[in-house]
């Protein structure tokens, strides 16, 4: 499967070799355990593993849940505080599957932000990054269907807001979002559908997980250096790579333990910190919150689709070039979908020659403004839409996209990128050679 | 005992007549010290008893606990009555049961089985989840820091509301409807006391509850002291236990888990720093050379 | 491949220790982790709690039979008349076909007389499932050839006492966990 050479497997005895020469099944387990892997992987490069670990949790937490709850407008949730109160350790189970969306985030905007900086996504692992993507967007939409199952006041509201989105589309904008509700408004139609899809799409990023892990297996993994492993010979590739397993296993067990303890403590101590108070409030169509706030992780797209007002000259050139097809509201739509979408492009955007960006001075310098851009974002998508929020989203939410479209492209040009070293050996080397660092 | 919160001392103690504050509509909420607040805080077993006491001697007239089912006032880490004392209680309040009558359904005396009735005021919010529901009083905004370092939420929320009736401001007309209240910001508010900033001169706002508390409306059993502050307190922690039954087991099974997986962090520390030594041991001596 | 160096060898023994503790911490973490899932299909507490059930049987005149729902399962009780408490003590203990007297309140060896079945020493109240121990139909009142119950789906009867006479059923009707708690009142499990 990997380009890298290494072992396979050699079925041994009869049994073996039966299995072996109808189903390869142990040869399949052998080498996606033992691919060689770079051995100067970084901590950075374990969020992997616990995405899916997470991924498991959720699934199993969420069939667990299932068996407890009715996805009814009277009964939802009034099921939830069933769950809560009587189900055996019932409470646990439920907030383990609350908070394991925000652990799920967590693990992939560093999963993704790891690979924006050392070029995860460069040529030739473009394949890996947009199947990457795809989970994300697969990822935000499960999570936005699993918050109107409690059927409280912020799930019954966002989803009203969440599916306005849609009906900004121009001319068919209003069908599709009667379409996806099954009515003109939220109710118990939107709740079934929502309920049925946040059950199946775990089982597609399932698939998509192994097809991500089977595209970068075949690239063979990107590394901190971004120089690829040598592959002239087999003990040319050892020099560079060590098995999966047992080193890099147990190195990611180890980042994971650490984490899910930290997990485990937020979960008993305060489980309800990241979520909406507002949420124990059974749904109201009479009554919106005085605030809606859609959760903390879709916060820095939230901030994007209301940064362009009707008052920003670039939406009011693109209103009168398309006659007032695109309006504010759609250009705020087109905006959110947008700044995935430049997301999505980095590997065609970025025009560097050199992968990683450890060696490139100025990159360095954008990408540490793009992590500050994110958590301003995040953390302006939950203000207020009054003066400074408005300029302040507008800056971040321009600078996102210049970073993708303009910054990304530039740099490969101008910038004069620091020496790399020549293999992954060399730098292990150099990294363990010099003490105290 | 306790501490106020910026801005809240001079009205709490009713000293802001005319005082116009520099952010008026800001509700203030009084921190209470709740036993079961911190890692290690549980519920106090005769605290949640007194404030059932409250809850039935006051607040069941309009409100419901509909989520809560009367045999749970039995439960360990709650009120944790006999569950004798459980079937009188429940007899006191009836439900409906559409099994009697031969199926027409009729009231009867309910059993530890069933749960609290709801509101039986449409006006009145059912009180099971009060305490979950308004822990983010600030609002969303904000990092809640407030719930982390002072351990602030619910509970301080219904207290600070039961106790922060006063006599309305100057300013309001005489038949505005509802009551003031300092703490309560969703209820209306009179023209007549907003600034020409369009601030709020005052507090709060205008809630339609009357003041359900005076102080000394019910006497408890064990002697504690009944005054306002007391009551209001009782009745919120028992509000937080309804809201969240299950606090103490999480607690436990929190510190556990945590101590579990620090344990096999520890151990997992040391198998990979073995396991990955010969290797960096090598590339020492490789770039020494 | 090997994991070890041969250098690493003489710290055979303590590596061994850590690798062992490892695997066996992480195998507790991870069935502490399963037990829950596996619990939360036991059942519930508000399921739990209904079991017991307090019945108000004031209203329940010799000769006439309250019926009620218990567990999700019909309970009978019945007030019996003189007639029908000597019927049931006249039956002599070879004539039954299960000669045990089922009943949840005595211990399991308790033979069928007339005195184990009732729940009160004279007689008066019986209280049994309404569930017959062939396949699980209910049982109809004062009906049959022993003048109890008859079970319509395959022929049982039983007698006033609520013993198989008849039929296919194998055992008498099952007698609940059950006391009177007050002069009206009888609690259920």
């Amino acid at each position: 499967m990997s380009g890298i050479p290494h072992d396979h497997y050699e079925p041994k005895t009869g049994a073996e070799k039966w299995l072996n020469s109808r189903l390869p099944v142990i040869g399949l387990l052998y080498d996606t355990l033992m691919i060689p892997t770079p051995k100067n992987l970084n901590w950075m490069w374990i969020w992997g593993i616990v995405l899916a670990f997470t991924l498991g949790l959720q699934i199993i937490t969420g069939i667990v849940l299932v068996m407890h709850y009715t996805p009814h407008v009277d009964l939802a949730f009034a099921s939830i505080e069933h769950i809560m109160r009587d189900v055996n350790g019932g409470h646990m189970i439920r907030y383990f599957h609350m908070n394991g969306a925000s652990l799920f985030f967590i693990a992939v905007y560093a999963h993704i932000f790891r690979g924006l900086y050392y070029g995860s996504y460069k040529a030739p692992r473009e394949v890996t990054w947009i199947i990457g993507m795809l989970m994300y967007l697969i990822m935000m939409g499960t999570a936005f269907m699993g918050y109107v199952l409690p059927w409280g006041q912020m799930s019954f509201h966002g989803t009203a807001v969440i599916t306005g989105l849609f009906g900004a589309i121009p001319f068919i904008g209003e069908s599709i979002q009667t379409w996806l509700l099954g009515a003109s408004a939220v109710g118990q139609p939107a709740l079934n559908r929502f309920f049925s899809l946040h059950y199946l799409l775990p089982f597609v990023l399932a698939g998509l997980t192994m097809v991500h892990i089977w595209a970068f297996h075949s690239t063979g993994n990107n590394n901190p250096t971004g120089v690829e492993v040598r592959r002239g010979s087999k003990e040319e590739a050892e020099k560079d790579t060590l098995p999966f397993w047992p080193y890099f296993v147990i190195k990611d067990l180890f980042a994971l333990a650490v984490i899910l303890a930290a997990f485990v403590a937020v979960v008993g101590f305060m489980p309800n910190y990241l979520g909406h108070p507002d949420n124990y409030i059974p749904a109201n169509p009479l009554a919106t919150p005085a605030h809606i706030v859609p959760e903390w992780y879709f916060l820095p797209f939230y901030a994007i689709l209301r940064a362009f007002t009707a008052d920003v000259w670039a939406v009011q050139f693109v209103q009168f070039i398309t006659f007032g097809i695109v309006d504010a509201k759609f250009f705020g739509v087109l905006a959110m979908f947008g700044a995935i979408a430049v997301m999505a492009l980095a590997p065609w955007l970025d025009t560097s020659k050199v992968r990683s960006g450890r060696y490139r001075p100025m990159f360095k310098v954008w990408f540490a403004l793009l992590c500050v851009d994110f958590m301003v974002l995040m953390w302006v998508g939950a203000q207020s839409t009054e003066f400074p929020f408005d300029w302040i989203s507008l800056i971040a939410s321009t600078y996102w996209f210049a970073y993708f479209l303009v910054i990304l492209p530039l740099l490969g040009v101008i910038e004069k990128p620091l020496a790399q070293p020549a293999t992954i050996e060399e730098d292990f080397n150099a990294h363990y050679g010099t003490p105290a660092e | 005992m306790f501490r106020k919160l910026t801005l809240s001392a001079a009205i709490a103690f009713g000293l802001s007549s005319g005082a116009v504050m520099a952010a008026g509509g800001e509700a203030h909420v009084e921190d209470f010290a709740f036993s079961f607040e911190g890692p290690f805080g549980s519920y106090d077993q005769m605290q949640l008893q007194r404030g059932l006491q409250v809850y039935t001697e006051v607040c069941s007239a309009c409100h419901g606990l509909e989520h809560v089912r009367f045999g749970t006032l039995a439960d360990e880490g709650g009120p944790h009555y006999d569950l004798d004392d459980v079937w009188d209680y429940s007899a006191n309040f009836e439900v409906w049961d559409p099994e009697l009558a031969d199926g027409d359904g009729d009231y009867r005396a309910a059993t530890p089985a069933d749960k609290f009735p709801s509101s039986s005021l449409n006006t009145a919010p059912d009180l099971s989840l009060m305490a979950k529901a308004r822990a983010g009083f600030h609002g969303p905004y904000g990092l809640g820091i407030n719930q982390i370092i002072k351990g602030m939420g619910g509970p301080e929320y219904i207290a600070s509301l039961l106790t922060g009736y006063e006599d309305a401001p100057s300013c309001a007309p005489e038949d505005f409807d509802g009551y003031y209240n300092t703490v309560f910001t969703a209820g209306g508010y009179p023209n007549e006391c907003i600034d020409e900033d369009g601030n709020h001169m005052y507090p709060g706002s205008w809630i339609s509850m009357a003041p359900p508390l005076w102080g000394e409306d019910v006497e408890y059993a064990d002697g504690h002291s009944n005054d306002l502050h007391h009551e209001a307190a009782d009745v919120a922690a028992f509000l937080m236990w309804t809201a969240e039954p299950k606090m103490n087991a999480r607690k436990n099974a929190g510190l556990t888990g945590f101590i579990f997986l620090t344990v096999l962090s520890v151990l997992l520390y040391m198998t990979n720093k073995r396991l990955w030594a010969p290797h960096k041991k090598k590339a020492k001596e490789a770039a020494k050379k | 491949m090997h994991p070890v160096s041969n250098t690493e060898e003489h710290q055979g023994t303590r590596r061994d220790f850590i690798y062992y503790a490892t695997a066996g911490a992480g195998a507790v973490v991870t069935g502490a982790a399963v037990w829950p899932l596996v619990n939360q299909m036991n059942p519930s507490a508000d399921v739990k709690a209904q079991a017991s059930k307090r019945v108000d049987v004031s209203t329940v005149a010799p000769g006439t039979q309250l019926t009620v729902l218990w567990q999700g399962k019909p309970v009978f009780i019945r007030a019996r008349t003189e007639a029908e408490i000597a019927e049931a003590r006249a039956v002599e203990l070879s004539a039954l076909p299960d000669q045990l007297a089922d009943n949840a309140n005595l211990p399991a060896d308790a033979d069928a007389s007339d005195e184990n079945r009732a729940l009160t020493e004279d007689g008066v109240w019986l209280v049994q499932m309404g569930v017959c121990t062939h396949l699980g139909c209910v049982p109809l009142g004062e009906a049959g050839d022993f003048g109890g119950w008859y079970c319509p789906c395959h022929g049982s009867h039983y007698d006033t006492a609520g013993r198989i006479r008849k039929g296919p059923a194998p055992r008498n009707l099952d007698i609940p966990v059950a006391a009177f708690i007050d002069d009206t009142t009888i609690q259920l499990g």
